[in-house]
């Protein structure tokens, strides 16, 4: 088994921790995995990515060229990964920021409403979890729970009502996919 | 047993330097490395140690230098450019026998180059780099484990040979976020006999030496034998499906674990093929190089540099094996699909039963 997952959208969406928390969610799975940010002149508002790969064995590169899987949370992003999709590939776009939800005829194909959730719960911060949980929903590579015990190794310094919020905004994107 | 932890490389091998002893950090931002220093500032003050943002990467060298001669662990790490900067002061630093530690996350060159992933610097780090006949111990990790490895033990080798040790990683290895097992905080030992300010007798520590007795002579005689000590006593690397290969890859670093999954998928193919993954570049294992170069078909050297570390691979290899090259230049990374590609249509050409 081996998933190669990008994570693409604007820098301040959150992009980068949600990466990292699918990683540690996978690790604590005991699979193997890689986190790779795109790096260098990032910044709020820019293009932001990163490379989640999760395996059965040491993973060889964690620099992605043809994703399995694309968590997509804005236009840009959409544009930039649909030629790159691997066939047959899987990919959820965040149907918030994205009109022409139009792919590739081999793509699988997933939308998630993700900012608007993200605002009903209270706040668009979260969208990040909102588009996990509906990843979560879509591949079934990680478990839901997995997740959610793992928000407490990823996020050490947040206070209780933090991690509550992000727990509604995973499980809210696990049960709203379209 | 400890859990892993998510580590990105970086920050895992600036840890394990602070577990290794580390207590001085001297050291000028520039990606991709800057999680480094980022760390080192945030955490050096929580274990009593000594975080300073210096004016250049001269001047974080010539710290490190000033540090390490009171017998104190310290570090600095940088990216290509700026480890070019700091080689006057490494010059220095081994011709004063001070035991230093210094991270290159090599970077595309020449020049400025770019910030992404690279080999290049290969050959500045294994043939000393700077002026005057010197040698730094270089490492190269492969992973985030391996990186912390290597940051931890690095200040007990350094220190245990009196000369610096460089620990050569990349880009990738500096961003990449792994599973990784920190080690235990090792004991703070007292500044050695020979430092400043240590000992009975005034300790001087230089790498001027004037005089007309020729005492420069005596005292490259002195690093030479130190250096032919230090060949005979670290000798790493790792053998990778080497027994019954027919045909080797030679790599390290990033790349050798990229040669690692494109051997496997090979070998599902019926090429009969392993990997030689030098860990120590300096001191370079010529000689189980050799001993694995011996009645192979070919010899693959993969890196993202041109003819850097295929020179190390002809020494040791001596005629023994026809030698090809794959490299990738100008600061970026190998997927897996080349590598296989490039080998198996080599292998074809030569009218090999295994590929159709």
């Amino acid at each position: 088994m081996l998933n190669k997952i990008v994570l693409a959208g604007f820098g301040g969406q959150g992009i980068i921790v949600a990466g990292k928390l699918l990683a540690i969610s996978a690790m604590n799975e005991k699979k193997e995995t890689t986190h790779y940010p795109s790096y260098g002149a990032e910044m709020r508002g820019g293009t932001c990515s990163c490379s989640v790969v999760v395996g059965d064995n040491l993973i060889a590169s964690p620099i992605i060229k043809n994703p399995d899987i694309a968590l997509i949370f804005n236009k840009p992003s959409k544009e930039k990964y649909e030629p790159l999709m691997r066939h047959g590939g899987i990919m959820i776009l965040n149907k918030s920021l994205i009109e022409d939800t139009n792919l590739r005829g081999d793509i699988k194909k997933y939308l998630i409403k993700a900012s608007e959730i993200a605002e009903q719960l209270g706040s668009v911060k979260s969208t990040n979890m909102v588009m996990l949980g509906a990843f979560v929903k879509a591949t079934s590579i990680i478990k839901l729970d997995a997740i959610i015990n793992s928000l407490t190794i990823a996020f050490p310094n947040a206070k209780e009502k933090a991690i509550e919020l992000n727990i509604r905004a995973l499980e809210a994107g696990y049960n709203n996919l379209e | 047993m400890k859990d892993k932890i998510l580590m990105k490389g970086n920050e895992a091998l600036a840890e394990a330097a602070i577990r290794g002893g580390c207590r001085y950090y001297f050291g000028y931002p520039i990606t991709p490395q800057n999680e480094v220093p980022a760390y080192m500032s945030k955490r050096l003050p929580e274990v009593g140690g000594v975080f300073i943002q210096a004016e250049s990467e001269t001047a974080s060298i010539n710290m490190v230098y000033g540090a390490c001669a009171s017998g104190a662990r310290a570090m600095t790490s940088s990216s290509s450019p700026g480890i070019s900067l700091m080689q006057e002061g490494i010059s220095y630093i081994a011709g004063s026998e001070v035991p230093a530690v210094i991270i290159n996350v090599m970077r595309g060159g020449p020049g400025l180059g770019n910030i992404s992933p690279s080999q290049a610097d290969y050959l500045q780090s294994v043939k000393g780099g700077g002026h005057g006949d010197y040698n730094v111990i270089i490492f190269a990790p492969s992973t985030v484990q391996e990186l912390a490895d290597y940051a931890y033990d690095s200040f007990d080798v350094a220190f245990k040979y009196r000369n610096p040790v460089m620990i050569l990683a990349d880009g990738v290895l500096g961003q990449i976020s792994e599973g990784v097992i920190l080690p235990e905080f090792k004991e703070i030992k007292d500044a050695p006999e020979w430092a400043l300010g240590k000992g009975k007798e005034r300790n001087i520590i230089r790498s001027l030496f004037l005089n007309p007795e020729d005492r420069l002579t005596t005292h490259n005689i002195h690093l030479q034998e130190k250096y032919r000590r230090i060949e005979k006593e670290i000798q790493y690397f790792e053998e990778y499906k080497c027994e019954d290969a027919e045909y080797l890859i030679v790599a390290y670093g990033t790349t050798s674990r990229i040669c690692k999954s494109a051997i496997d998928n090979m070998r599902n193919n019926g090429i009969k093929i392993g990997l030689f993954r030098p860990i120590s570049l300096w001191p370079f294992p010529y000689a189980k190089l050799k001993e694995n170069a011996a009645s192979k078909e070919t010899l693959f050297v993969v890196e993202m540099a041109y003819n850097q570390l295929e020179q190390d691979v002809r020494i040791g290899v001596e005629g023994a094996a026809p030698i090809e090259r794959l490299n990738k230049l100008g600061g970026s990374v190998f997927n897996e699909e080349e590598i296989i590609d490039f080998i198996s249509n080599s292998i074809t050409l030569k009218g090999n039963k295994y590929v159709g």
